[in-house]
């Protein structure tokens, strides 16, 4: 059993979990996930790993809840516990002192690019952050990332904080300021942003990573339900990634696989309300 | 000897049957289809050995099981005396009883089968092993020898990691076994479906040796959790058994359709994740109506008598070669036959086929004849030209094979390894890293339960003599 010592909520349903996992904690490197289990039975859910504390034998997880499964995980009270947590899995960020970053992040992908930006401020890039959400109330750790970035850049699609319109507007105009142009610029998020991110700096040839977060069971690479076309190959996201050359990457073929469980998924939540209304029903 | 009956009267007694559910029942549920022998029965069978001098079939089995000992003790009906020698010999009985390939093995070497039909040894096996089970209470405690101080790590805690484990406990050494799922029994859980092998069964064995004293940390991937470098530091010798844990891909068009599984992702959901057999269970699965399942092995018969029992109304296997040449076991051809799965032999994919949503519609194949033999030893199938044609299927399961894992190898630049990433060990186990063994799949490449079994009992004889 992992204890939880605490359980944050920093935007709707998204969490911020820190984890008693000692040995996750003193083997993981920026980049790297970890799969977890709420309890027996229950599915096994990719978190990538936030910031580790080796001395405390801690882990931090972001997770959003929106599935049964991951609603189950953030319920979870501090003195609770997950079943499982295995990890670090994947291979670690590619840290290098390019000169000067950006670091794109939407919704629930800032968390899992804050660890990533901080490593590369501290390999000594200047790191330019932009960070998105649909509106004010999702974004998240804009004060953490403003500690070592040079400038942070919000965009909300409402317009109710930052600048109104997408992360890919703030970034365009970062790369047509020749003072502020990134050498290379690392994408979390949802599919369509890490895609809109990509088909934006190919053009200029910017160097562009993106995070992915497919369909997996183990992460060990045994299943290759998490197989993504990149380059025109075949890649295991779990063991090769999760980490991709955003420009050679198959976003379509992603997003495709992506839908593969989701009517699936929605019988689950048709059950769920229907069991709510149910037990609304009874109670009167 | 405790057999009643003469030499004529053993001869006279035919070989019993295993009682099995009916297809039609079973192909529609996850029930284990053969019920196993009633003690009258068992008992007779066991009274069929003629307890011939020179013992062919204990060299028929890998882990070499005193097999006329404990035939002849349960001949003699006694129960507790048949399981001792059985699970003395044999870490896991339970399992092997179900899953090992006693047809070629120990009863292949049987004497009663030059003339008639071997013994049944693996109904025997199981029977006692069952037995033991549901009587614990009746067998005395394996007596430990004193602690000999000496630490041994062992990754993976399938067949070979848990039999080697049982072995080194015996031996008096402390043993942690780090698996990297959630669960134990590795391949035995994960891979080999309820209906051969019921999960119960794999609980029962396991607990049985953490009594005895191993300790199992689920959730460590050596390689990401922990370094082979670290558990050398730790523990006085390291066995390696993390098994064959990497899907071959087929390499052909249409791959990354939705409804494409590897064996590995579709028999990991059904069995470990309990997709589609647990109405409770989150983990999805998609069953299809007709399922297509590439490959002639016995795993690629777990998985179409899996896709039967998940409703599927056509389940297909599709094999290059002829139904002759499949290295599936006789017995799972025959009951995927009675369960109703379609054998389309002499076929080979070409491409899968898909709709304009990205959902599979079709495996598009092609005819194949048997040419010459291969390096194999078996008839090599060459195409027929023009005879491309699709066997309609909402799922393709890939069942050719799987590879090494390089997780672990990856991080141990010092191990030796062959040109296909398998761990290169002699027949002791002994890898070109002092103290560190290995043994299972991960040195074999794919092979059987069994085989696994017997390489984590020679590498606890070698660690013993290693840490002695």
């Amino acid at each position: 059993m992992y204890e939880i010592l605490e359980n944050e909520v920093l935007a709707p349903n998204l969490h911020r979990l820190v984890v008693r996992a000692p040995r996750v904690a003193s083997a993981r490197r920026p980049g790297q996930f970890v799969i977890v289990r709420a309890d027996r039975g229950d599915e096994r859910i990719p978190l990538t790993i936030g910031d580790a504390d080796p001395a405390a034998g801690t882990v931090t997880l972001f997770i959003q809840a929106i599935g049964a499964s991951t609603r189950k995980i953030v319920d979870i009270p501090v003195g609770g516990a997950l079943r499982d947590v295995a990890g670090s899995l994947g291979q670690p960020t590619h840290i290098e002192n390019w000169g000067r970053v950006a670091c794109i992040g939407g919704g629930v992908g800032t968390a899992v690019l804050f660890p990533l930006a901080r490593a590369l401020a501290e390999a000594g890039n200047e790191v330019t952050t932009v960070i998105g959400g649909r509106s004010e109330q999702y974004i998240i750790l804009a004060d953490e990332l403003a500690a070592f970035s040079a400038e942070v850049l919000i965009t909300t699609e409402d317009g109710s904080r930052g600048r109104k319109g997408f992360v890919t507007h703030a970034l365009a105009d970062l790369i047509a300021d020749p003072a502020r142009a990134p050498k290379v610029v690392l994408a979390v998020g949802p599919v369509p942003m890490m895609r809109a991110v990509a088909e934006l700096t190919r053009p200029h040839g910017i160097e562009t990573v993106v995070s992915l977060n497919p369909i997996m069971i183990d992460g060990t690479g045994m299943c290759g339900g998490c197989r993504v076309v990149v380059g025109g190959e075949s890649k295991f996201a779990c063991v090769d990634g999760p980490e991709f050359d955003g420009h050679l990457v198959d976003f379509a073929g992603l997003s495709d696989r992506l839908t593969t469980y989701r009517s699936f998924e929605e019988q689950v939540r048709h059950a769920a309300t229907e069991c709510r209304l149910t037990k609304e029903v009874a109670n009167g | 000897m405790a057999n009643d009956l003469s030499m004529k009267e053993r001869l006279a007694l035919g070989r019993v049957h295993m009682p099995e559910l009916d297809a039609a029942i079973r192909s529609r549920n996850f029930e284990e289809v053969n019920r196993g022998l009633g003690m009258e029965e068992a008992v007779q069978e066991a009274k069929r050995c003629i307890q011939c001098k020179h013992r062919p079939c204990v060299e028929g089995c890998p882990v070499g099981v005193s097999i006329p000992e404990f035939l002849d003790a349960l001949a003699a009906e006694n129960l507790p005396e048949s399981a001792r020698i059985l699970q003395g010999d044999n870490a896991l009985p339970a399992v092997c009883g179900r899953v090992c390939p006693q047809e070629t093995q120990c009863e292949a070497k049987c004497v009663r089968g030059v003339k008639g039909e071997p013994v049944a040894i693996g109904y025997l096996e199981r029977f006692v092993a069952d037995w033991a089970m549901a009587n614990a209470e009746k067998l005395a405690k394996t007596a430990l020898p004193a602690a000999t101080g000496k630490k041994v790590a062992v990754v993976g805690c399938g067949p070979a990691g848990l039999t080697a484990a049982g072995e080194l406990t015996r031996a008096g050494h402390g043993v942690t076994i780090f698996e990297a799922l959630h669960d134990t029994g590795g391949v035995l859980r994960y891979g080999i479906p309820e209906f051969r092998l019921p999960k119960e069964i794999i609980d029962v064995e396991v607990s049985r040796l953490v009594e005895m004293g191993v300790e199992i940390e689920c959730n460590v991937i050596v390689g990401k959790t922990l370094t082979l470098g670290q558990l050398r530091e730790e523990f006085d010798a390291v066995f390696i058994a993390n098994g064959a844990g990497l899907p071959t891909m087929l390499n052909i068009p249409g791959e990354n359709l939705k409804g494409v599984y590897s064996a590995n992702e579709f028999l990991t959901r059904v069995n470990l994740m309990e997709a589609g057999r647990n109405p409770h269970a989150p983990t999805p699965i998609i069953a299809g109506r007709q399922v297509a399942v590439i490959g002639g092995g016995n795993t690629a018969m777990d998985c179409v008598r899996t896709a039967r029992r998940l409703g599927a109304e056509r389940a297909m296997i599709v094999y290059r070669r002829g139904e002759a040449e499949m290295p599936a076991r006789v017995e799972e051809i025959k009951h995927a036959k009675e369960e109703g799965v379609e054998f389309v032999m002499l076929t080979a994919p070409l491409e899968i086929v898909g709709t304009d949503d990205g959902w599979v519609s079709a495996l598009r194949c092609q005819r194949m004849e048997l040419g010459p033999p291969d390096d194999s030893g078996r008839r090599k199938p060459v195409p027929v030209a023009g005879s491309e044609f699709d066997l309609p299927a909402e799922v393709v399961v890939n069942a050719v094979g799987t590879r090494a894992n390089p997780l672990l190898t990856a991080t141990a630049p010092a191990l030796e390894l062959n040109r296909w990433g398998n761990i290169v060990a002699d027949e002791t186990g002994a890898t070109s890293i002092p103290g560190v063994y290995a043994g299972g799949d991960m040195v074999r490449g794919g092979a059987t339960v069994i085989l696994a079994m017997g390489d984590g009992k020679r590498a606890a004889a070698a660690i013993g003599a290693h840490l002695a």
